[in-house]
């Protein structure tokens, strides 16, 4: 790339009044918040900090987050990678429904969702609840309620990743791989599922951030039981509101650093996707 | 006969891409399916290699009913216009692919794709991705690719259609060689003219979702069914209610011809060692204007320039076509 000529440039005051305004504008709304949270979980070392965590409750807590992060990126992994082949390759009635009902997790709350799951599966009055209850099967109020309402805010992530790339690549290798004797799982797993490998990274990533920071939806079907139901963030909150700000702390710079570790490992993963 | 399609029909919506067409095409030979776009002829090679059903109609492959079988069944080399190489796999893992599928011996399948990127002149690339490749190498490596798991038939969709000039022309006589090299049935798509009589033992001429004709390269050139397909082949002009050939019209300098039509130059472009004239027929003021093309040496002895009154008629045994409108030579 030429440089840009002289005549073309903004003068100096611009130029370096713009950078300033976006730099102070990310600072004081991202970074320095973000900073503060990790300065006063150190506030009083790295011992006490640790403290934090050997409370049983706070303990339980994070392993809740990670048990229902795990699955919910799992489910969504599979269901969003089956959606998206659906979506690009297969043409069917109310495929343009079912594209708007995908993106129905981006828009509506996620308080919304908990209490739409919670009139679904409730053991009392729900569509489904009390059949399940009977069956022995409890939905609210447990891991698999709390597991739902994550699958669905994460819903999008992995599909809206995964689709442009499948469209970009157009179905000419599949193709080429079905009339070279490839069968339909054959085609998938040895041409198409290595061209969107990146891209499902990318959205599983995503997926993971996003589950680890559920909060509304989770609250309203969890019933927030400590040392139950309770959740890292749901556990913040509770320790913020007990006065228990150094606790509280603590945990939201976990849930911080885990998010900010899944940013970098997707900034280290985009080059080579370019490169592929 | 290799591939025997009987009564194929497909629709897109309201659009007809095919309408009812029948075709033989024979063992062992080169054939190209040639037409304009638009024409139905690619849709017709998707059928044959099952990446698109008919909405009527039978395809039969070696004797073998194909019409409902899926592509990996067919036996049949595809190859298509924008390469579809396998963009994460090495070239020879490439050309590996439909063999590693039948899960060939390893050394059988190594030895195999030694052998066809030396066919492809790729042998030196065989680590490289398709990325670093050029287009031309891309095509020999999709062909190596289509030829490893030695198909019955081999089809080509627009195979040079996304290359440069003089590349495409490199690789079609390349095909050629190839064919006679492997006689392999193959079938190729193109709206290039040239490109049909250069390679193809046998053409069949496609337009509007209907076969025009089929043919050697001569018997179209030659004797054209009919309007569409002499004027698909080359350039004609009309004259008389005839078409012919801008090069099958002669030019005199005296009226003792019988038959012969006076005419005036009305324009001359010289082109390297042929003349293009545009000419007005005298004594029929409203017949559109006359392409013929004269060597230049006919040009020089005759004094040929614009505004020479001169006299025309078709040399003898030059092939021509009522130029009747369509629609009237199909009601009759």
């Amino acid at each position: 790339m030429a440089a840009t000529p002289d005549t073309l440039r903004d003068p100096a005051p611009v130029r370096w009044g713009l950078r300033g305004l976006v730099v102070g504008y990310v600072v004081l709304l991202v970074a320095w918040p973000t900073a503060l949270v990790f300065k006063n979980a150190f506030s009083d070392g790295v011992g006490a900090f640790l403290d934090t965590f050997s409370d049983p409750e706070v303990s339980h807590a994070i392993a809740l987050t990670a048990t229902i992060t795990v699955w919910a990126v799992l489910i969504n992994l599979v269901f969003g990678v089956v959606i998206s082949m659906l979506l690009v390759r297969y043409e069917f009635p109310g495929k343009r429904l079912l594209s708007v009902l995908i993106d129905v997790p981006l828009s509506i709350s996620p308080v919304v969702v908990g209490l739409a799951l919670m009139l679904v599966y409730n053991g009392r009055n729900g569509w489904f609840g009390p059949s399940l209850q009977d069956a022995g099967v409890q939905i609210i109020f447990s891991t698999p309620g709390m597991v739902m309402a994550t699958v669905f805010v994460a819903l999008p992530l992995v599909i809206r990743e995964v689709v442009p790339v499948l469209q970009e690549i157009g179905d000419d290798q599949e193709q080429a791989a079905r009339s070279l004797g490839a069968n339909g799982p054959q085609t998938f797993w040895r041409i198409t599922l290595p061209a969107i490998k990146w891209a499902i990274v990318y959205g599983v990533v995503l997926a993971i951030a996003r589950s680890l920071g559920e909060f509304g939806a989770v609250k309203i079907v969890s019933g927030n039981i400590v040392g139950q139901s309770q959740t890292a963030t749901l556990s913040v909150e509770q320790e913020y509101q007990n006065f228990n700000q150094h606790a509280a702390f603590s945990v939201a710079a976990v849930l911080a650093l885990a998010a900010m570790l899944c940013l970098v490992v997707v900034a280290i993963l985009r080059p080579k996707e370019e490169q592929a | 006969m290799s591939i025997k399609v009987s009564g194929v029909t497909r629709r897109f919506g309201d659009f007809v891409a095919l309408d009812d067409v029948s075709v033989d095409l024979p063992t062992g030979q080169l054939t190209a399916l040639l037409g304009p776009s638009g024409g139905g002829k690619s849709t017709l090679l998707r059928i044959i290699a099952g990446l698109e059903s008919a909405d009527a109609g039978t395809v039969e492959i070696e004797g073998v009913e194909a019409t409902h079988l899926p592509p990996q069944k067919r036996n049949v080399g595809f190859v298509f216009q924008h390469y579809a190489a396998f963009k994460h796999m090495t070239v020879a893992k490439n050309v590996a692919f439909g063999l590693e599928i039948r899960k060939r011996d390893k050394a059988d399948i190594k030895d195999k794709v030694a052998e066809l990127l030396d066919l492809v002149h790729l042998s030196q690339f065989g680590d490289r991705l398709p990325a670093q490749l050029s287009g031309g190498q891309r095509q020999r490596m999709a062909l190596a690719r289509a030829l490893a798991v030695e198909p019955s038939v081999l089809l080509l969709d627009e195979p040079f259609g996304a290359l440069d000039a003089k590349v495409r022309k490199e690789l079609r006589d390349w095909l050629r060689r190839l064919h006679d090299e492997v006689p392999v049935t193959t079938v190729f798509v193109t709206h290039d003219q040239e490109e049909a009589l250069e390679v193809a033992d046998e053409i069949v001429v496609i337009n509007e979702g209907r076969v025009e004709q089929v043919g050697t390269p001569d018997e179209l050139y030659d004797a054209p069914a009919n309007d569409f397909v002499m004027s698909f082949l080359g350039p004609v002009t009309s004259l008389r209610g005839q078409l012919y050939r801008p090069h099958d019209i002669e030019v005199f300098d005296h009226p003792r011809i019988a038959g012969a039509v006076p005419a005036v130059i009305d324009r001359q472009l010289r082109v390297g060692f042929e003349v293009r004239l545009t000419l007005e027929l005298l004594d029929d003021p409203g017949h559109e204007p006359l392409t013929v093309t004269v060597t230049r040496a006919t040009q020089r002895h005759l004094g040929l320039r614009e505004g020479l009154e001169v006299w025309l008629a078709p040399t003898h045994g030059a092939p021509a076509v009522p130029t009747l409108p369509r629609s009237v030579e199909l009601v009759g």
